[in-house]
C-alpha cells in the first residue's frame, strides 16, 4: 500500500517536473538538440539540477541497509559496455531527435498531446514489444 | 529561437530529482521510465501495480498544471505521422535494447556515476544532436 502510494506520487512529482521544466513540449526538446541551429540550453539546466538533487539523495539513500517501504535496494548490477547498450542509445537518440519525445514526456504529453502522442506511444510501445519478441537474436541483453 | 527558460528548467529538473529520490529512497527502485513501463507487461504479479501507478501519476501531472495555473502547458509536435511512427518505434526499441533512457540513464545512472549509463547519454545526446542536424540540413531549415 504504501509502496503503491509512494510510486502514484512519484510519478506524479516526476510529471510535474516534466510539464514545468516544458520538456513534455517536442518543439522545446528539439530545441535543446538543435545545436547547430537555435539552440535553447534550458534543458540542460534540467538535467544538471536533476543530478544535483538525485546525487544527493540517492548519497543519503546509500546509508540506509534497506529503503522504508521495500525490502531491498534494486540497483542494476550490470558494468560491461556493450554492443546492445551501445546501439541502443544510438536508435533511441535518432527516434529522440526525430520526434522530440522520450519515454517519461511521450506518457505526461498523452493528456496534452492528442492523437499524435497517443500514435507515437504506441509506436514507442510496439518498438518495446518488437524487442521483446526478438530479444533472443540481440546477445548480451538481459 | 524558443525562449531560454533557466529558471523553470531547473525547478523542472529538482522536481524530476525529488521523484528520482523517493522511488530509491522509500521502494528502493530506479526511476527509470523505460523499465517501468515495460516492467507493467513484463514483471511478476506483484510488480506490475505500482508501476502502472506511477505511469498514472505522470500522465495526471500535466492536468494538474493546467488546473491550477489556469493555462493549459504548452505542446508543439510538428513530426509528421510517417516520423512519429518510426520515432515512436526507435525509442521504445531502443530503449530496451540500451536498457535505460533520459531518467534511468540519464538522471539515475548518473547520479550514481555508472560508466554504462554515461555511455549511454553521451551516445544518445549525440544521436540526437546529429538526427536534428541531419534533418536540418535535408529540409533545408
Amino acid at each position: 500500500m504504501k509502496k503503491n502510494l509512494t510510486a502514484l506520487m512519484a510519478g506524479l512529482v516526476f510529471g510535474l517536473g516534466l510539464t514545468v521544466s516544458q520538456m513534455v513540449n517536442p518543439d522545446k526538446v528539439l530545441s535543446f538538440l538543435d545545436i547547430f541551429g537555435s539552440w535553447d540550453p534550458s534543458l540542460a539546466f534540467v538535467m544538471g539540477s536533476a543530478l544535483a538533487v538525485t546525487a544527493v539523495g540517492y548519497f543519503v539513500a546509500g546509508k540506509r541497509e534497506t529503503p522504508l517501504f521495500a525490502e531491498k535496494f534494486e540497483i542494476p548490477g550490470k558494468r560491461e559496455i556493450d554492443a546492445p547498450l551501445a546501439i541502443g542509445a544510438v536508435l533511441f537518440g535518432i527516434g529522440w531527435g526525430l520526434v522530440g519525445l522520450c519515454p517519461g514526456p511521450a506518457i505526461s504529453a498523452l493528456s496534452l498531446g492528442g492523437f499524435k502522442v497517443i500514435g507515437f506511444f504506441a509506436a514507442m510501445a510496439g518498438g518495446m514489444a518488437i524487442f521483446q519478441f526478438t530479444k533472443r537474436y540481440w546477445a548480451g541483453e538481459s | 529561437m524558443d525562449m531560454f527558460t533557466p529558471v523553470s528548467a531547473s525547478i523542472g529538473g529538482a522536481l524530476i530529482g525529488l521523484s528520482a529520490v523517493m522511488l530509491m529512497l522509500l521502494n528502493g527502485r530506479i526511476a527509470g521510465i523505460s523499465g517501468i513501463l515495460s516492467g507493467i507487461a513484463l514483471a511478476g504479479s506483484g510488480d506490475k501495480i505500482w508501476r502502472a501507478l506511477f505511469v498514472l501519476g505522470l500522465i495526471i501531472a500535466p492536468v494538474l498544471v493546467w488546473l491550477v495555473s489556469g493555462e493549459k502547458p504548452v505542446f508543439q509536435m510538428d513530426a509528421s505521422w510517417p516520423v512519429i511512427v518510426l520515432g515512436g518505434l526507435f525509442v521504445g526499441f531502443g530503449t530496451r535494447l540500451g536498457s535505460g533512457c533520459t531518467s534511468g540513464h540519464g538522471v539515475c545512472g548518473l547520479s550514481r556515476l555508472s560508466k554504462r549509463s554515461l555511455v549511454s547519454v553521451l551516445l544518445f545526446m549525440g544521436a540526437g544532436m546529429a538526427t536534428v542536424a541531419i534533418l536540418q540540413l535535408v529540409l533545408g531549415g
